[in-house]
């Protein structure tokens, strides 16, 4: 099916939004001025806005520690979450979560997560609570080949076949969990949609670093899922990891022209350009004219972080418990 | 007032509550027990008969059986928490939280405080602990220890059916996750129930169960009772303890034991877990810290020794504290002049 212009338009701004997202944030970290662990999600970016440009605010997703992007693509707003990474009391978490537990509940987002493997689960109850409102919303569980090898991502699986659970298992193989190729450690065919299909889910396949080929994907797995009775369902998208592990990593692990070639054949937001300009559905101008907003919203973004309140010493207390 | 069962108790009040909040649901393996099978649904009904009927009256969305899959169920509870209903969740054996400990302390436990506030988490998670079984290493634990020390969860030991009923409706309807460890060796003590079915206990809140000016026990679950037949029989001395049954371990009741320490100025907690970093290693620094000038005597905890549940029935009833343990430890307090 054909997307609108007006679709296209925001498709493109979205995965725009997160690939400056994260540009930014590789050079603002280098200087020291933001805390902690943080792991970019650039060049996935087809994925997370493919998966959600279908999603109501009544679908849930859960994230991981790589989960800028799907907290970006789910509508978590901008500026909130730029706070938060710079440690702000105006953050969306108060500067209580960071990069690693960016969450919404009422965008329907979950959590981003800490703990690798430690989604799917939860998402299994999202899923289970939709099946019971019997509306026909769903839960996203994304994991990353790393994940894929986690007990938990098994039970999970088995549990929302068993349960038919309104959940659908999104793995993104970016082919590196941490610092460690896929190739190696995912043993079964070195393939992750087989897995699913072993625990009795039906699967489909795409290429995740081709906004189109997710969106089309994703549209038939929706389909399925969302009809009643159905149960859940997985997707693996083949797809690339811009950055290291984790800002700093030195990513020794990299083939030589590795960066320069995904980059430059496998960047999602370059292939889009191109597809939309050579079918006249967009010309570089509308895009153009996207860059440029994107990069004013993402300064403000950040401007707006380093002039944010800090958290007081007393906020610690807070949150804990509604009750104590 | 009813006379039913511990077991009963925590039955009832997953009915009532059911039937009041379509938002509750409960999971666990073997809930429905038979599901798959020749014998069919509700060949089980729990294996501690907790959940007896549940399937039949509510169904299949709202009593979800499940694989064992103790990190996947109590991820699942989390997941339902978060997404507007109110879970609660049966880990068969509280030593299972081996397994699904991440989704517990990780996850359900620090949602609301990574995620600045602007979630809640309503989740209940129900397990079996103890000893006395004969159960060995992996099935007669008390965890208690490990879960008060998490920021998060709110943690309660109900000794008697009257508390089951009106500390698991609290935790059925709080807005935080609430671990509710249900004693073995109590499911089928009987007591007297109330009827209303708005009865709750507030947590936080001790139990007197027996009062008196010489020494303060502390304890709850199993050993309670122990520690009211020590006082009953110390009573028959002109010996007088306050027995202080905690109900919960977090929030614990501090004020209701230093009140008592105040006027007794002696100590003993009677806990079943491990002594290191117990509940009892835990109140007897508290009261050192807060109480210091009204001690007479060292507080002192009466545990099993820092060892893995034995399995021989001598080797269970050595390590288990006792009643001749605890008078002991209450005559020792009492000796200091």
């Amino acid at each position: 099916m054909q997307l609108s212009r007006e679709a296209l338009l925001r498709a493109y701004r979205q995965m725009k939004l997160i690939r400056e997202f994260e540009e930014r944030l590789h050079i603002d970290i280098q200087t020291g001025e933001i805390a902690g662990f943080t792991h970019l999600y650039c060049g996935q970016e087809a994925v997370a806005v493919g998966v959600c440009e279908h999603l109501s605010i009544e679908d849930k997703i859960v994230s991981t520690h790589r989960g800028h992007g799907h907290c970006l693509a789910k509508g978590c707003d901008v500026d909130g979450m730029m706070a938060e990474i710079w440690g702000s009391r105006e953050g969306l978490c108060k500067g209580k979560g960071g990069s690693m537990h960016i969450a919404d509940v009422d965008k329907g987002m979950l959590g981003a997560n800490g703990i690798v493997g430690a989604g799917a689960p939860i998402a299994v109850g999202a899923g289970i609570s939709c099946k019971i409102d019997g509306k026909g919303h769903v839960a996203i569980a994304f994991s990353g080949d790393g994940a894929c090898n986690q007990g938990t991502t098994f039970e999970a699986m088995n549990m929302a076949v068993v349960t038919k659970a309104a959940c659908i298992f999104v793995f993104e193989n970016n082919h590196y969990s941490e610092h460690t190729g896929f190739e190696y450690a995912v043993g079964t065919s070195k393939d992750i949609a087989s897995r699913a299909e072993a625990f009795g889910m039906k699967v489909w396949r795409g290429d995740g670093t081709d906004f189109f080929s997710v969106y089309e994907t994703m549209r038939e797995v929706l389909d399925y899922v969302r009809v009643p009775g159905n149960g859940p369902a997985a997707v693996e998208f083949d797809t690339e990891r811009f950055f290291g592990h984790f800002e700093g990593d030195p990513q020794r692990y990299r083939g030589p022209g590795e960066l320069d070639r995904i980059r430059e054949m496998r960047d999602c937001l370059k292939k889009f350009r191109a597809s939309v300009t050579e079918a006249n559905l967009l010309t570089d101008a509308d895009i153009d004219a996207v860059d440029a907003d994107i990069m004013a919203t993402i300064e403000n973004a950040v401007t707006k972080a380093k002039a944010a309140d800090r958290p007081r010493p007393e906020d610690v207390l807070e949150d804990v418990y509604i009750s104590y | 007032m009813a006379r039913m069962m511990y077991r009963e108790a925590i039955l009832s009040t997953i009915v009532e509550e059911m039937e009041r909040d379509s938002n509750v649901v409960v999971l666990g393996e073997d809930l429905v027990g038979g599901m798959g099978t020749a014998g069919g649904p509700e060949a089980i009904g729990g294996i501690w008969s907790t959940s007896v009927g549940l399937y039949g009256q509510f169904g299949a969305d709202r009593v979800i059986d499940t694989p064992i899959s103790e990190s996947a169920i109590m991820g699942a509870a989390a997941g339902l928490a978060l997404t507007g209903k109110r879970p609660v969740a049966e880990l068969m054996f509280a030593d299972f939280i081996g397994v699904s400990l991440d989704q517990i302390w990780n996850q359900l436990a620090k949602f609301r405080y990574m995620f600045g506030g602007k979630t809640k988490c309503p989740a209940v998670i129900r397990m079996a602990y103890g000893a006395g079984y004969n159960a060995a290493a992996q099935h007669s634990q008390a965890v208690h220890q490990i879960l008060t020390g998490m920021p998060g969860l709110k943690v309660v030991m109900p000794t008697t059916p009257g508390d089951v009923k009106g500390l698991l409706r609290t935790a059925i309807r709080d807005d935080d996750p609430v671990i509710f460890l249900e004693h073995k060796a109590l499911y089928g003590v009987k007591g007297e129930v109330s009827d209303d079915k708005d009865f709750m206990i507030p947590f936080g809140h001790a139990r007197l169960s027996r009062a008196g000016q010489d020494v303060t026990i502390v304890s709850t679950g199993l050993l309670l009772g122990f520690c009211e037949a020590v006082a009953d029989k110390l009573a028959a001395e002109g010996i007088g303890c306050d027995v202080i049954d905690l109900r919960t371990t977090s929030p614990m009741d501090e004020e209701a034991i230093l009140d008592s320490v105040e006027v007794t100025g002696r100590l003993v907690v009677v806990d079943e877990a491990t002594p290191r970093c117990s509940l009892a290693s835990d109140i007897c620094a508290m009261v050192s810290e807060k109480a210091f000038a009204s001690l007479k005597a060292p507080p002192l905890g009466v545990n099993p020794p820092h060892t893995p549940v034995p399995f021989a029935r001598e080797l269970e009833t050595a390590y288990l504290p006792s009643i001749p343990k605890i008078e002991a430890a209450v005559r020792k307090v009492l000796s200091y002049r």
